[in-house]
């Protein structure tokens, strides 16, 4: 192990074994089929139940090694995906596989938990008050078997891994601890437990932007030293594009585009996309965007526009979007996908290519 | 050379890892009303136990002609009761009674009560309507009926007179529990530590439970000095201790025929009362405070 260009001699430390590769290379890390979650929320007196469509049929898969980014406004079901994902909640509807195993049968969900750890947006909420930085670290090993000595040490050597001094922090208290360090924590927390996929739920939003950049730049290191897989959940479009490799963007619980990153803000196919795009602040002054992409909330989810949900706020809708909902289509061979008939060809919508015609 | 030694250090705790609760007694030790409450309630619990070895006057030898003295009479330093029985004697020896129903009561009720609230509010859904909508029957009876009718129906007597109280106690404390701790479940550091796979168990002993107690605690202690008033009650309703046992509640509803003639000593075993049970709450106050250790 080299420090500061020296080698030097760690004391061993014990580290979880972290849950062994089973499926190889080519398998994805995280398959996600269909995932779906409705809130039932209690309607008028002797009126029909509703629901709430938090997230809708939604599937996607994560390679090994990959960052994923979901981008969307704020209610869209992003922190919702994320909460299905670690089996905070019970999802209604949806498979989830994890390299190749199912959860729940293959794969313990005890199990799961070491695989996959999270970081949440507060990062004061997120830790308890009445425990050092510390013991919360040392928490989630300790709950997987390891004695107290061993999991502290390994704490204290986490702590050194995401930029604080062991000596310095692992005795104090999350309230003595400034927001940036906070985060540190919390993300040494979710390394306690040696796992392969971290889903970092809006984990720097909270930070002002030269912690940020800070937090996102360790987040790349601590990806390459410990060979991790991100799913990175950001209403920060910068963000997003620096961080990672392939995009989803959500609209109303579902994935409208998804793909590589550099070819959705290139090249973005779904009106929401290029919405979002443009309304991204530039600062150039001459680049100011003054008329609003779009206007107006987004539709209640308990009610969700039928055919695409989109429509009333698209610029190009159609009787057709109002029918049917756009599933998604290939739009590359590079995984650029879209759920929009302008990029279906030959769906019907006026502006949607002709059948045969290559895709942009 | 230094970086190895301070990496060696690093990894091994250098310096012993403080606890909470540590942190929280040597918070308290600083907090002077508190220590001063500590001092005066160890000062009423140990004369009370070992109120036979002080050289005190018999608390149950009364005399027709030494009736009702004032505080400050020779041999009556606190005055004597309606019967002329040495008032500090009773007191002392009141404290062994009116302690045991006045704390006992809600220590149980805290013991069941919390346990009851924290299951209630960390399941939530089906569990905690069940829990809670079973206290509420409790809570539509007041207090002091629901005492005397549990008392009632398990027959006069101290122990029996304690399960009651702990009966009337229980769904306060249980819904204060509840209420605090559905507060802390929704956090997300519990909402982490399910995600590191811990049991429910494991999340209330370690994440929850420093979290409740604080409020619930000062909560309980509060009711200590009902819980004596209530006991007096069920006393003077023959349920609970019977004269001429000294005991504090019991005490003052016998005076209070007195209270024209001599009021100072009627009201001494109100003022006692009153001490245990500031005492009580300002210590609980000052535990609350010192295990908020955010100041």
């Amino acid at each position: 192990m080299t420090e500061n260009g020296r080698s030097i001699e760690l004391p061993a430390i014990d580290r979880l074994a972290p849950v062994e590769d089973r499926g190889g290379a080519a398998q994805p890390l995280l398959q996600v089929t269909g995932l779906t979650k409705h809130f039932p929320v209690r309607g008028e007196l002797f009126s029909a139940r509703k629901t709430v469509r938090a997230v809708d049929d939604v599937s996607f898969a994560i390679a090994k090694g990959e960052t994923v980014g979901i981008v969307g406004e704020s209610g869209c079901g992003k922190s919702t995906t994320a909460r299905l994902l670690m089996h905070l909640m019970k999802r209604d509807a949806g498979e989830i596989v994890y390299d190749g195993m199912q959860v729940g049968r293959a794969l313990s969900l005890r199990e799961l938990r070491r695989c996959m750890q999270m970081v949440f947006q507060d990062s004061y909420a997120s830790l308890n008050p009445r425990l050092t930085v510390e013991q919360s670290i040392a928490f989630g090993p300790k709950v997987h078997g390891m004695a107290d000595a061993p999991a502290r040490a390994l704490a204290r050597e986490l702590l050194g891994k995401v930029g604080l001094r062991p000596e310095t922090f692992a005795n104090r208290y999350p309230h003595e601890i400034s927001g940036g360090q906070r985060q540190r924590v919390n993300i040494a927390r979710a390394l306690a437990l040696s796992p392969r996929l971290v889903i970092l739920d809006e984990a720097v939003s909270a930070l002002d932007k030269s912690v940020e950049a800070q937090v996102l730049n360790l987040l790349v290191d601590l990806k390459r030293e410990f060979g991790l897989t991100y799913l990175f959940i950001s209403h920060d479009l910068n963000v997003v594009r620096y961080i990672s490799d392939r995009v989803l963007v959500m609209y109303l619980g579902e994935v409208v585009e998804l793909g590589p990153v550099d070819r959705v803000w290139d090249a973005p196919a779904h009106p929401y996309t290029r919405a979002l795009l443009a309304a991204m602040p530039s600062s150039d002054p001459d680049r100011r965007t003054e008329t609003p992409p779009i206007s107006g909330d987004p539709p209640n989810p308990i009610d969700p526009p039928s055919g695409c949900r989109f429509h009333t706020r698209c610029p190009f809708a159609e009787p057709l979007c109002a029918k049917a909902t756009p599933r998604l289509a290939a739009l590359d061979t590079m995984g650029h996908q879209a759920a929009c008939y302008m990029a279906i060809a030959g769906s019907g919508h006026s502006l949607a290519p002709a059948k045969g015609a290559d895709a942009a | 050379m230094s970086a190895i030694s301070e990496l060696a250090l690093a990894a091994e705790p250098a310096e012993r890892p403080r606890g909470y609760w540590t942190t929280v007694g040597r918070r308290i030790v600083r907090d002077k009303v508190s220590m001063a409450c500590a001092g005066l309630l160890a000062l009423i619990f140990l004369s009370a136990l070992c109120a036979p070895w002080l050289g005190l006057a018999d608390p149950y030898q009364g005399s027709m002609i030494h009736r009702l003295r004032h505080i400050g009479t020779p041999h009556y330093p606190l005055g004597s009761d309606e019967l002329g029985r040495d008032m500090l004697a009773r007191l002392i020896y009141g404290g062994r009674l009116s302690l045991v129903v006045g704390i006992l009561p809600v220590i149980l009720a805290f013991m069941f009560g919390t346990s009851l609230g924290l299951v209630a509010g960390y399941a939530g859904g089906k569990v905690n309507t069940a829990i809670m909508r079973t206290i509420d029957v409790f809570y539509a009876f007041p207090s002091v009926l629901l005492a005397i009718a549990i008392s009632g129906v398990l027959g006069a007597g101290i122990v029996n007179s304690i399960v009651a109280l702990t009966v009337v106690f229980v769904p306060q404390i249980t819904r204060v529990a509840e209420s605090v701790t559905t507060g802390v479940r929704n956090m997300d550091f519990v909402e982490a530590a399910r995600a590191s796979g811990a049991g429910a168990f494991t999340i209330m002993r370690v994440h929850m439970l420093g979290n409740v107690l604080g409020p619930i605690f000062v909560y309980a202690t509060g009711l200590i000095s009902v819980s004596m008033i209530l006991a007096a009650g069920l006393s003077f309703l023959g349920l609970g201790t019977k004269p001429p046992e000294p005991e504090w509640g019991l005490m003052l509803n016998t005076l209070r025929t007195a209270i024209y003639i001599n009021p100072w000593v009627a009201a001494l075993p109100g003022v006692m009362i009153f001490a245990v049970s500031i005492c009580f709450n300002l210590l609980s106050d000052g535990m609350r405070s010192a295990m908020d250790i955010r100041n």
